[in-house]
């Protein structure tokens, strides 16, 4: 079984995000850049495939060359080989399209990735590369288990839970607890040394977005403590302050 | 200690305290490391805030050794990190093994003594000093966490003084005789094998392998510790003890093999006790700046702003220390003088910035609430083993006069 495991690389979930150049460019000093959360997961289920299926794992990530310590990482992790497309990843359609050029000709039984970035957040990029490949595609696949060429899956729904079973190829958006974090182990990093990362050239440069400029939003006021035995101060916060009474 | 005190001020919480910690990182060493460095200085990272940071402060109130963490240590790889991996070890440099030490000790000293144990006291002498069949017997469980092994050099009346020791064998024939009696050895009462030291006949020191099970081999543990609570520490008692002559250590004889096991230790423990001030330090760095008193964080007082720097500077000297010290482990020239300088340097600003930080913190210091107060009891055993401070300073004074003040 073969499988290709799209991650993003992102800031980690404590950054202080702050933008330059007339707020169209995300700052980068001093932030730390992880393996998207909802990718890492992916990656754990696929990296348990490969010990109970004698799968192959190969990690893909659309990105410049800053992003190799984060691939790498991946490889740490389990995967065995890992690609990187040289381009940033400013569209959801532009990642899609990529990642759909490579997989179309790889053979992959399953293509995993997270439910959503957690940069833009856009949850489009899974149901696009089915789109692009004409597989199926599911979202947000909190359970995956494979019988033969088929998975049985279930899935998060409005207010409930649902479960698929659907026959392989076909593309999935991961989140919890589809497979707990791994973290990878000395013996792991030191052979992520030596497992190959392809680096190639997009195919094509189409976006279907263009970015104006970014916006923080407004800061939140800070907490007040009230006595507990103070209920009048908070009556009145809350009726001439607040405004809620 | 009643009623509206800082004691009693639980505000301030200390699941939001464990989950911050920020490193600090004043000059920007994280440059001198590369990506695979900081991949694993981030992988122990986590591993340490999943599986010893939640349970650290029960285990220690309860004088507790977790048995299971040797098999955790195991898989991540944290036992002799620098052992070749056609042996089970990571086959990483000095900078790896130093940085996996410094988290480890972040999260707690004894963790880190159980890691150092077993890595530079127990696999590194069977690496350097074993046979072949030795090294393949023992070191893939001993990396694996399938075995835990102890170091048995330090005696009831022969601290400081090992050369000194009483525990001898002698040839009977088809075996050795085995008999005397170590005292302060970390992971003893749970371990399955022993390195011992102990003089021939000639009164030659030498390493044996003792394994648990050997008859007239006991592991009496030692209790009431108010300091490495979570790490379990004994002696070994030899009476006869039958000890197979294959497992003799062939490699190197006299006081300079246990000696070269204790600069690799050492060079260890330099690493993690800075681990341990970077956890006291951005604990009281936190704390201060939200603490309230007299109407503003007591960050703002100047007394709070003089500890808190005095903290950085000595942490960020010890950072470069560790570094420079760990570039001359890989390239096999750093000298027991430079690793004794930074054992000592480094544990004695640990033990000041815990003892500093414990201030800071108030009544909330000496609760288990905080790392603080288990940091400087932890602290107290790490000045004083693997060559005491004072000793520390005396080998350091052999170094610059050439004259040895002691024997």
């Amino acid at each position: 079984m073969k499988i290709l495991v799209c991650i993003t690389h992102v800031p980690d979930t404590t950054s202080k995000i702050s933008f330059t150049e007339n707020n169209t460019k995300f700052d980068i000093s001093g932030v730390q850049f992880i393996i998207g959360p909802y990718d890492d997961y992916a990656l754990a289920r696929a990296v348990e495939l490969k010990e109970t299926h004698s799968a192959s794992v190969t990690v893909l990530n659309v990105g410049g060359a800053e992003t190799e310590p984060t691939i790498r990482k991946a490889l740490a992790i389990g995967a065995d080989e890992a690609i990187r497309i040289n381009a940033e990843p400013t569209d959801s359609f532009f990642v899609a399209k990529q990642i759909a050029d490579v997989a179309k000709d790889g053979g992959y039984d399953l293509i995993l990735m997270g439910r959503e970035s957690i940069d833009f957040n856009g949850g489009q990029v899974h149901g696009m590369v089915g789109e692009l490949l004409d597989l199926p595609s599911v979202s947000p696949v909190m359970q995956l288990d494979i019988e033969g060429n088929t998975a049985k899956i279930s899935r998060e729904i409005e207010g409930g839970k649902e479960s698929l079973e659907i026959g392989l190829p076909f593309v999935a958006g991961c989140q919890e607890p589809i497979a707990e974090w791994k973290i990878p182990n000395m013996r792991g990093i030191m052979s992520a040394r030596t497992k190959p990362l392809n680096v190639i050239e997009p195919s094509d440069n189409e976006k279907k977005t263009a970015l104006e400029s970014f916006e923080l939003p407004a800061e939140k006021n800070a907490v007040k403590m009230v006595d507990p035995d103070n209920v009048s101060e908070l009556v009145d916060l809350l009726k001439n302050e607040a405004k809620v009474i | 200690m009643s009623g509206n005190t800082a004691m009693a001020d639980q505000s301030i919480n200390r699941k939001s305290f464990t989950d911050a910690f920020s490193s600090p990182d004043f000059y920007e060493i994280d440059d001198l490391l590369t990506e695979e460095h900081k991949l694993i200085r981030n992988s122990i990272r986590d591993f340490v805030k999943k599986e010893i940071t939640p349970n650290i402060e029960q285990w220690c109130q309860d004088a507790h050794f977790p048995e299971e963490i040797v098999k955790k240590f195991g898989d991540i790889g944290a036992f002799g990190p620098t052992i070749p991996q056609e042996y089970g070890g990571g086959g990483l440099d000095y900078i790896s093994y130093g940085l996996i030490m410094q988290e480890i000790e972040r999260g707690d000293s004894g963790m880190r003594s159980t890691a150092s144990v077993q890595g530079s006291l127990v696999m590194y002498p069977i690496y350097k000093f074993g046979s072949e069949e030795q090294k393949k017997k023992y070191l893939p469980k001993l990396a694996s966490g399938e075995f835990l092994g102890c170091f048995g050099l330090t005696e009831p009346d022969h601290g400081s003084n090992p050369g000194g020791m009483v525990t001898n064998f002698r040839d009977a024939g088809d075996h050795f005789l085995l008999n005397g009696a170590k005292m302060w050895i970390s992971n003893s009462p749970k371990a399955d094998i022993a390195v011992v030291w102990a003089k021939n006949e000639a009164g030659r020191i030498h390493g044996l392998i003792v394994e648990r099970g050997m008859e007239g081999f006991t592991t009496p543990e030692t209790h009431n510790k108010w300091s490495l609570r979570a790490s379990c520490t004994g002696e070994l008692v030899f009476d006869n003890v039958k000890v197979p002559k294959e497992n003799l250590l062939p490699g190197k004889n006299g006081l300079g093999a246990p000696l070269m096991c204790l600069d690799s230790a050492r060079y260890g423990i330099a690493w993690g006790a800075t681990g341990a001030a970077m956890d006291c330090y951005d604990s009281a760095r936190r704390y201060a700046l939200e603490r309230v008193q007299f109407g503003k964080p007591i960050a703002s007082f100047q007394l709070m702003q003089k500890k808190l720097s005095e903290m950085l500077t000595e942490i960020t000297k010890a950072q470069l220390l560790n570094w420079k010290l760990g570039k001359m482990m890989d390239e096999g020239k750093a000298t027991t003088a430079q690793i004794s300088l930074a054992k000592r340097n480094n544990v004695d600003m640990a033990l000041k910035i815990s003892r500093e930080a414990r201030q800071m913190h108030g009544g909330m210091g000496i609760t288990g609430e905080f790392p603080i107060m288990r940091h400087m009891m932890n602290l107290e055993s790490v000045i004083t083993y693997e060559g005491t401070h004072d000793i520390h300073l005396l080998i350091l004074g052999h170094d610059i006069t050439g004259i040895a003040a002691f024997s």
